[in-house]
C-alpha cells in the first residue's frame, strides 16, 4: 500500500480461540504496585 | 469509538480499537478517516480537495476500504456477547498478603496510613499467613500459576513470618501441583545481605520503592523524625540489583506527585543509575491534598511522558536501553481478549488479606469493612459482593464503552474509581487522560522500533 504501513495485524479477535485460561499474571490497575496496565501482561496459554 | 489517531513524533499513528491493529498513515488516509464512515466518497474528496488532490484522496479511500474488509480498520466490537454471556466460574488465583500493618516509614502521601490501614498497626502471624495460603490453593480450582505479593506497610518488618509462610507454600504447592510465584513490595531500609539473598532466591519479582533524585524522593519518603531516606536506600538498591539473578525480575518504582511533575528527570536519574527496570507512577490521593495530581498538571505530564519515550528510543539505539513499565505492551500478543475485558480480577480472582486474616477485593479496599469479602478461618468469601467485581467490567462501564483504550487498560482501578466517584463502575478520569496518554507514547516507541 502507498499510504498505509500497518505495524501489526491485530491479534485480539484471534485470540477468542484461546481458552481464557488466565493463567497468566494478575494485573493491578492502581498505582502504589507496578502491574498498573493489563496489555503488558505476556499471554501464559500453552 | 471504534479507531483513535495521533500524531506522535512526526508519525500519524491509527490504532483499530476492536482488532487491535495498527497502522502508520500518511496526512491523506489520516484527514480521509475523519469522514469515512458518515460521508460519500464525493463528499470526502470535495471536503478535502484543498489539501490533497483528488488521485491521491481515492487511492486513500481505497486502501482504507480495503483495510475494514480484512478486519484491519473500523472493527466492530466481536466480544461483547461472549463476555456477558460468560458463565464460567473464577477462581482466585492471586492474593496481596498484607504481612504487616505496619511501616518504619512516614512517606507523605502514603494510601495505607503509614502501613497501618487506618486500624491499629500488626504483624501477620505465620499461622494466618499459612492459612491464606491454604485459602488461595483451594479456591484456586484449576489454575496452576498463583501469585502472592508480600506487602505491606513494609512487609521486612516481618521477616521471619515471611520466611515461614513461604516455606509452607513451598511444600503446599508440591502436594497440589500449583506453581506459586512471590513478588514482594519493599521501601528496601531494612534490606541486607541475608534478605537480599533470601529475596533474590526465592521471589519471582521485587519491587524496590525509590522515587527518584534525591531532593525529590527526600521531600516524601521520609522516616518518622522527619530525616530522608535516600541515601540509606539507594546503596541498598544497588546492591540488591546487582546481586538479583539477570534472569529473573525486579522493578525500581516510584511515585510522582504534583511537586514533581518534571518525572522525567527521576527516570533519567533511575536510569542513570544503572536500574534498567523502572517504573514511576502517578500518585493518587483526594483531590484536597497538596500532592494530588491536578487536572491543570496534565499538559507537563504528558510532555514527560513524550520525553520518556523519547529517551528509551535514543538510549537503545546507543545500546543502553531500559524498560519503563508502563511502554511494555506487546502489540503482536500479549493477553487473551477474556483478561483483556476483565482486567485485575479485583474479588473474585485477586483479593488482600489483612494480618487479622480479613479478606477483601484488593489492598486498597482494606479497612473498607463495606467491602469486606470474608476471613481465612471459616474460608469462604461473600458471593454476592464478588460478583459485583466480576460485573464491573469495561462493558458494565459506559464511559468505556466511549474509549479507545478500553483493551489497554480494562476499565481502570476499581478502588480509584469507588474513592473517586463512590461506585466502581465509573473511571477515575485523571487515572485515564494519564492511561491514554501512556498507551499513545507506549504504541509509538513500539512503532519506531518496529520500523527501525
Amino acid at each position: 500500500m502507498k499510504h498505509v504501513k500497518t505495524i501489526n495485524v491485530g491479534t485480539l479477535k484471534a485470540s477468542l480461540t484461546k481458552p481464557g485460561c488466565k493463567e497468566c499474571a494478575n494485573s493491578c490497575q492502581s498505582a502504589c504496585k507496578t502491574s498498573a496496565t493489563v496489555a503488558n501482561l505476556p499471554c501464559e496459554h500453552n | 469509538m471504534k479507531i483513535h489517531k495521533y500524531k506522535m513524533f512526526d508519525k500519524n499513528i491509527v490504532i483499530d480499537v476492536n482488532s487491535g491493529a495498527i497502522h502508520v498513515v500518511d496526512d491523506v488516509v489520516y484527514d480521509c478517516l475523519d469522514y469515512y464512515e458518515t460521508k460519500s466518497k464525493e463528499e470526502i474528496v470535495e471536503i478535502l480537495l484543498d489539501k490533497h488532490s483528488k488521485e491521491s484522496i481515492l487511492e486513500a479511500l481505497e486502501e482504507i476500504e480495503y483495510l475494514v474488509k480484512e478486519n484491519m480498520l473500523f472493527t466492530e466490537d466481536f466480544y461483547k456477547e461472549i463476555v456477558l454471556n460468560d458463565k464460567s466460574p473464577s477462581y482466585i488465583k492471586a492474593m496481596c498478603l498484607n504481612v504487616a500493618h505496619d511501616c518504619n516509614l512516614k512517606c507523605k502521601y502514603c494510601f495505607a496510613s503509614e502501613g497501618s490501614y487506618e486500624g491499629k498497626r500488626s504483624l501477620m502471624s505465620a499461622e494466618v499467613g499459612k492459612k491464606a495460603i491454604d485459602f488461595v490453593i483451594k479456591n484456586s480450582g484449576y489454575r496452576h500459576n498463583i501469585e502472592i505479593d508480600l506487602f505491606g506497610g513494609e512487609p521486612l518488618m516481618n521477616f521471619d513470618a515471611v520466611k515461614e509462610i513461604i516455606e509452607y507454600a513451598k511444600e503446599q504447592e508440591k502436594i497440589h501441583n500449583k506453581n506459586i510465584r512471590f513478588t514482594i513490595t519493599t521501601n528496601a531500609t531494612l534490606l541486607n545481605d541475608e534478605i537480599m539473598e533470601y529475596i533474590d532466591k526465592n521471589m519471582g519479582n521485587v519491587i524496590l520503592s525509590i522515587d527518584g533524585r534525591r531532593e525529590v524522593n527526600d521531600n516524601i519518603r521520609i522516616r518518622y523524625d522527619g530525616s530522608g531516606t535516600f541515601d540509606t536506600i539507594l546503596p541498598k538498591i544497588k546492591k540488591m540489583v546487582e546481586k538479583r539473578d539477570k534472569n529473573k525480575q525486579y522493578y525500581v518504582r516510584g511515585t510522582f506527585t504534583h511537586e514533581n511533575i518534571d518525572f522525567y528527570n527521576d527516570v533519567v536519574f533511575l536510569a542513570d543509575q544503572g536500574f534498567n527496570e523502572i517504573s514511576i507512577e502517578p500518585v493518587v490521593l483526594e483531590d484536597e491534598n497538596p500532592l494530588a495530581i491536578k487536572k491543570e498538571d496534565l499538559p507537563v505530564i504528558f510532555e514527560q511522558y513524550e520525553k520518556i519515550a523519547k529517551e528509551l528510543i535514543e538510549r537503545k539505539k546507543a545500546g543502553k536501553g531500559f524498560k519503563f513499565y508502563h511502554f511494555n505492551i506487546d502489540i503482536n500478543g500479549g493477553p487473551c481478549v477474556y483478561k483483556r475485558v476483565s482486567g485485575c480480577g479485583a474479588g473474585y480472582e485477586y483479593v488482600a488479606v489483612t494480618p487479622e486474616g480479613d479478606i477483601y477485593p484488593c489492598h486498597q479496599f482494606v479497612g473498607k469493612e463495606e467491602f469486606k469479602l470474608g476471613n481465612v478461618f471459616d474460608g469462604r468469601i461473600d458471593e454476592k459482593l464478588s460478583n459485583e467485581f466480576k460485573n464491573a467490567h469495561i462493558y458494565n462501564k459506559p464511559k468505556c464503552m466511549d474509549c479507545w483504550a478500553r483493551f489497554y487498560c480494562s476499565g481502570g482501578c476499581q478502588a480509584n474509581n469507588y474513592s473517586f466517584n463512590g461506585n466502581i463502575h465509573e473511571p477515575y478520569d485523571l487515572a485515564c487522560e494519564m492511561m491514554k496518554k501512556r498507551i499513545e507514547c507506549a504504541i509509538a516507541v513500539k512503532v519506531f522500533e518496529e520500523e527501525n
